[in-house]
């Protein structure tokens, strides 16, 4: 299955990433092949197959909602690329 | 025999008899990884002598005041850069990390720590563990000990290289579709994948949540049942990790498997394995048949479909888990951004390699409207499918036996430039993933000079029983003992 360059830029924006017109010929050709080779999958009939999400026989695991000790706005902010007033900074965005 | 050759039980029994102490034993390390670090590149970073030297003293002190030494205590290791260490770096390998550092442990970081465990240093890794080669990393290649022309598998490349090349005493490492196993293979050393949910995943930087599993990269077998005890267990933080108790595993080591019925998977044997490989994992075969065990050839069907179920299914959980990187919080921000759209962009376009990239469009179009049942849903009914044959494998098996890859260490740069080729390196370790169960590889023997790997598979919860047979076949087989030369052009 061949992959357009409109659909590896609706890909990319969907993955807000900002390819170079080298990298969205590339990964054209390269998930072009990936996905022919995923197409192997079509073969096996799953019609009355259910989905496996994961392996463990676990649902809603939950806790009793209770306060506890959390990470400070300090520690919480040390990574930021930008903060300030103990508040992450980003560029205006309306 | 120098003291950063041994085995964690090797270096405890001689600390335990005060023969050693703990600051010989991580002088010797660091000695050592000045010696070889320039060659291999095992780590991404080193901890500051003074500090080791610190907790090193600290742990002899505790020692001399009469306190009962824990069975790791005092022992050097190296943890794989996606496990979050509290004030230490954690890069991922990636550009968007660089500069990370957790405000909070990994589970497993804070269980070493009570272990009384001395970190030296953070492995290198495939940029956000996607990758059999650690090619991947943002920050250098590192080199097969075997070969050093070569790579050390990946994606914990750095973890099975530094513990290969005695750069550290063990490692962890985390393996979500053979990246633990697979660098254990090419370096020659004892790499478990546990049953998903056995250790605690908390503080592991997620790429694949549904199949990522941190486990022990050691010399040998008795060192991994000795990690593996002081890092599993239930762990409230992490909603997938389950509550048993958890034995302590070197009770299985006894040598002794008479009469355990091992199943050989025909199609682990297939096109595309490399001749050497396959004469040595059935020679080592051979060997579990003379140690007792009955051994049995049995059909996987649907071992074919795994791989491109897996890298459908890994991708599209891994586009979803890094959508978190947006320079926002943490991580790399772009200088040259006005709008926020476009500040995510750049951010993860500068931020991300070639592959993560690569991955987080698969993963993304698997998804998206229009293609969700075709791909990621087909491909979580695929998995259902390979997960039956090992239930109905188990069913007569105790074990299943094959390569851990099929082939053994390859050369730098030969695959970097066709993902395909790279990802079928990882046909014999995916299908366990998938599955969920545990598998463990360890040598068994050589091919053109570099080490081969026999994988051992295990019902989920099985690794007792996987440990026992690892343990009766390396004390026979003695390819553990085997020490690189570190020779090869670079």
């Amino acid at each position: 299955m061949a992959i357009s360059k409109k659909d590896v830029e609706h890909v990319a924006l969907l993955s807000r990433l900002d390819l170079t017109e080298e990298e969205k010929h590339l990964y054209g050709e390269q998930l072009s092949a990936i996905l022919a080779f995923m197409g192997k999958l079509q073969e096996l009939n799953t019609d009355e197959i259910s989905p496996t999400a994961h392996i463990l026989p676990l649902q809603n695991v939950l806790r009793k909602d209770m306060p506890r000790p959390s990470i400070d706005q300090g520690e919480a902010l040390q990574n930021a690329p930008l903060q300030e007033k103990g508040m992450f900074r980003v560029p205006r965005i309306v | 025999m120098e003291l950063y050759e041994k085995t964690i039980h090797e270096l405890h029994e001689l600390i335990e008899k005060k023969e050693i102490t703990g600051v010989e034993l991580n002088k010797s390390v660091y000695e050592r990884i000045a010696q070889v670090e320039e060659k291999i590149k095992a780590y991404v970073l080193t901890m500051d002598w003074e500090q080791v030297l610190q907790k090193a003293q600290a742990v002899d002190d505790m020692f001399a005041r009469g306190g009962k030494i824990h069975p790791l205590g005092g022992i050097p290791m190296a943890l794989k850069d996606n496990i979050c260490t509290k004030g230490v770096r954690t890069t991922c390998s990636s550009k968007i990390l660089e500069n990370f550092v957790p405000p909070y442990d990994a589970t497993v970081s804070q269980k070493l720590s009570e272990s009384h465990t001395i970190l030296v240093g953070k492995t290198n890794m495939d940029e956000f563990a996607m990758g059999s080669s650690t090619e991947n990393s943002a920050f250098s290649i590192t080199r097969n000990p075997w070969n050093l022309e070569c790579v050390p598998g990946g994606s914990s490349g750095g973890a099975a290289a530094s513990v290969a090349a005695d750069e550290a005493v063990f490692a962890l490492g985390s393996d979500t579709g053979g990246s633990i196993r697979q660098p254990a293979a090419f370096c020659g050393v004892v790499g478990l994948k546990p049953t998903y949910g056995l250790v605690s995943r908390y503080g592991l930087i997620a790429y694949a949540s549904s199949l990522d599993q941190i486990g022990p990269i050691t010399k040998d077998v008795t060192d991994c049942a000795l990690v593996l005890s002081a890092i599993a267990g239930h762990d409230p933080k992490d909603s997938t990790s389950v509550n048993k108790p958890v034995p302590d595993y070197r009770n299985f080591l006894t040598g002794e498997i008479k009469g355990m019925k091992i199943g050989i998977p025909r199609e682990y044997f297939g096109e595309g394995l490399d001749g050497g490989v396959r004469e040595k994992v059935l020679a080592a075969i051979g060997d579990l048949e003379k140690l007792g065990a009955e051994v049995e050839e049995v059909s996987m069907p649907h071992t074919e479909y795994a791989l491109p179920a897996y890298y459908l299914i890994a991708s599209a959980e891994a586009s979803s888990n890094l959508a978190r990187y947006d320079g926002v919080r943490y991580g790399y921000r772009s200088k040259d951004a006005s709008d926020i759209v476009t500040m995510f962009k750049k951010s993860r376009s500068e931020g991300f390699g070639s592959e993560v990239k690569r991955r987080i469009m698969l993963g993304t179009y698997a998804l998206s409207t229009g293609y969700y049942d075709a791909y990621y849903l087909k491909a979580l009914k695929v998995r259902t499918l390979v997960k039956g044959d090992f239930d109905r494998a188990f069913e007569k098996y105790d074990l299943l036996a094959a390569p851990t890859s099929p082939s053994v260490a390859f050369r730098t740069g030969e695959k970097r430039d066709d993902p395909l080729a790279m990802y079928m390196m990882d046909v014999c370790t995916i299908p366990i993933n998938l599955a969920g169960i545990p598998a463990i590889s360890l040598p068994c023997g050589f091919s053109e000079g570099l080490p081969v790997g026999l994988q051992l598979m295990g019902k989920a919860f099985g690794e007792g029983p996987l440990l026992k047979a690892a343990y009766a076949y390396e004390q026979s087989a003695g390819f553990h003992l085997a020490k690189p030369t570190l020779n090869g052009e670079v």
